[in-house]
């Protein structure tokens, strides 16, 4: 049962099924583990980047291609969402309409960008995602009118998915039993619905091909596959999950703008996300994900509780002063990717290689 | 009786002022197989990819079992029945063994789109893959991963690719380049063993003598792009263009 769940592609090893028994448990249980807003808020966005990173790393890790649109496709699935939401009033019609077009536009524009530039070479087409991605940017913050330009878009849900909506009077194990539950686990059963559905697509006879061209594409052609159009697959596949991601967050932050959905530094987080947890294993993308998230979210807290400790010490205070947190984080990044070359997944797979 | 599986009629690619291949016409038949002799540089390995389609054609036309493919891709020549091995060893290297051999098959029982399914599920597909693999006595290495074979090895994979392909034409680029005396028989009984099946064609690069001598039922000798002769084998070797040409040179190495 467990195996089929997993698509027969185990954690292989120990430490890595205690990690993500780990992370499931946290996340199914994270309104009673970690009570409070903010951690409730950290852990539906680790769900959505999980799904997010996962369905980069099909494009990365499995087939071997550099996309920098990742978060355009994101966006869309979150602005279609928002945009539904806007236009047609709340409720869930709308949630679903702007999810199922979100996606379906990102399958559709991933696929026309992959037919002009999939054809030539691989680095080709991280350069036209790169200026596809730029382009919509700029557009999205310049079409104000429709977009709400650099201010993005506050816009109603169904008020079952708001914590204004009780379900129960008294509290379940101390915590209220709102809308905004709801909301968090349709947030966490999606995710983990989709992570499943990756797992599956990896696996599947398909996923074998894509690991073949990333392998030797000139191989993979001489034995019978036509390349361009199972790189083409795999970058609609991946740009209709990442959209699917979007909606999930714009459902959940109830917001929509160009920093939380299409910026370039979420572009570099999920590739560092993936890079970090180990390329073209899924599982990774998911370890990586929790540990950005998690460190962008607490980093600076922890280093706020470490100040005291080193008072009176010279240079300590300043450098871990709050404010480097990103000093910190880039150290880390830096010794992961040199202690890991082949993420920490590659690591515990193979501890001495 | 005869039955002619694989054609090229003034097959030509120029690289620039290069001319590489030159007006090549030759027809190989079923049960049959073709040593392609000839210099270092005679436009053998380009005659290759012109047939398998990595270099399109300046001029002339490819036909296989009486289907023109000048003009098709890579896979689709595949597809049609045109198998081949390469020279250099071309494999999936972080897979294993058994994975590069199973992908092959998957290729032949159009499963590659199928999203859904599991893999490992297909046992049809494994076991196949594996009775290959006992063919080319390579079983014991199916759960390795293809980067820490050994070179001979490799070698030997190469070929049980090319049998999973099970191909009307076969291609085989010096198949025994680099390997050892001891794993070079294997190889060679088993290229053998294709040729006499009697409904395909064989055909095979090769700077050994030796093996030529054992295998080939023709040769065609390539020289500056152009057919330089054509025949069974003692005919060929004993004619004036190729002892003058360079067959002295090369019998050398024998």
């Amino acid at each position: 049962m467990l195996t089929k769940l997993l698509s027969g592609d185990s954690p292989r090893s120990v430490i890595l099924s205690a990690l993500l028994i780990a992370v499931l448990v946290c996340l199914a249980f994270a309104p009673f583990l970690f009570p409070g807003v903010r951690a409730l808020e950290t852990a539906a966005t680790i769900c959505i980047f999980i799904v997010l990173a996962a369905s980069y790393d099909l494009l990365l890790g499995y087939t071997g291609i550099v996309s920098f649109a990742h978060t355009m496709f994101f966006g869309l699935g979150a602005y279609g969402v928002a945009l539904a939401s806007t236009h047609m009033g709340r409720g869930f019609d709308a949630l679903i309409v702007g999810t199922v077009a979100g996606a379906v536009l990102a399958a559709i524009l991933a696929a026309v960008i992959g037919l002009f530039s999939l054809r030539v070479r691989a680095i080709f087409f991280a350069m036209i995602t790169l200026a596809v991605a730029s382009a919509v940017a700029v557009l999205v913050s310049q079409m104000s009118g429709l977009t709400g330009g650099e201010d993005g878009l506050n816009y109603k849900i169904p008020r079952e998915l708001t914590p204004a909506f009780k379900l129960m009077d008294d509290k379940l194990f101390g915590v209220r039993v709102n809308g905004k539950l709801l909301n968090y686990y349709l947030v966490f059963l999606a995710s983990f619905a989709l992570v499943l559905v990756m797992l599956r697509v990896v696996n599947s006879p398909f996923g074998r091909v894509l690991q073949a061209i990333r392998e030797n594409d000139f191989r993979a052609e001489a034995i019978g596959y036509h390349v361009v159009t199972y790189r083409i697959i795999a970058t609609c596949l991946s740009a209709a999950i990442a959209a699917l991601a979007g909606s999930l967050y714009a459902i959940w932050l109830r917001y929509v703008g160009p920093d939380t959905t299409l910026s370039f530094e979420i572009m570099l987080d999920i590739l560092l996300m993936v890079v970090i947890g180990g390329m073209g294993t899924i599982y990774g993308a998911i370890l990586g994900a929790v540990l950005l998230v998690l460190a962008q979210n607490y980093l600076q807290d922890l280093m706020e509780g470490a100040v005291p400790a080193v008072e009176g010490l010279p240079l300590l205070p300043e450098l871990l002063s709050p404010e480097r947190w990103l000093l910190w984080l880039g150290i880390l990044f830096i010794l992961s990717v040199y202690f890991f070359p082949t993420g920490i997944v590659g690591r515990l797979r193979k501890p001495r290689a | 009786m005869t039955r002619t599986l694989l054609q090229t009629e003034g097959l030509t690619v120029r690289f620039g002022g290069h001319v590489a291949v030159d007006a090549v016409s030759c027809a190989f038949e079923a049960g049959e197989l073709t040593a392609i002799v000839g210099p270092n540089g005679a436009g053998k390995t380009t005659y290759f990819n012109l047939i398998s389609g990595q270099i399109p054609a300046s001029a002339g036309t490819v036909t296989l079992d009486g289907q023109d493919i000048t003009r098709q891709s890579v896979a689709q020549r595949c597809k049609a029945g045109l198998g081949r091995a390469f020279q250099l060893t071309n494999l999936f290297p972080a897979l294993s063994v058994l994975e590069n051999v199973r992908l092959v098959i998957q290729a032949h029982a159009h499963q590659g789109v199928n999203l859904w399914s599991t893999a490992i599920s297909h046992t049809e597909l494994t076991e196949a893959a594996e009775a290959v693999l006992e063919r080319v006595r390579l079983a014991d290495q199916a759960h390795a991963v293809v980067s820490e074979l050994s070179h001979g090895n490799q070698r030997k994979l190469e070929v049980a690719m090319l049998i999973a392909l099970d191909p009307k034409v076969y291609m085989f680029d010096e198949p025994t380049a680099g390997m050892s005396v001891d794993e070079a028989p294997v190889v060679l009984d088993l290229i053998a063993e294709l040729k006499d099946q009697r409904d395909r064609t064989v055909l095979l690069v090769e700077h050994k003598m030796d093996v030529i001598r054992t295998l080939a039922d023709r040769i065609i000798v390539l020289h500056n792009g152009a057919l330089a002769a054509d025949g069974d084998p003692e005919t060929v070797m004993a004619s004036d263009v190729v002892q003058e040409a360079y067959m002295g040179k090369e019998l050398e190495d024998v």
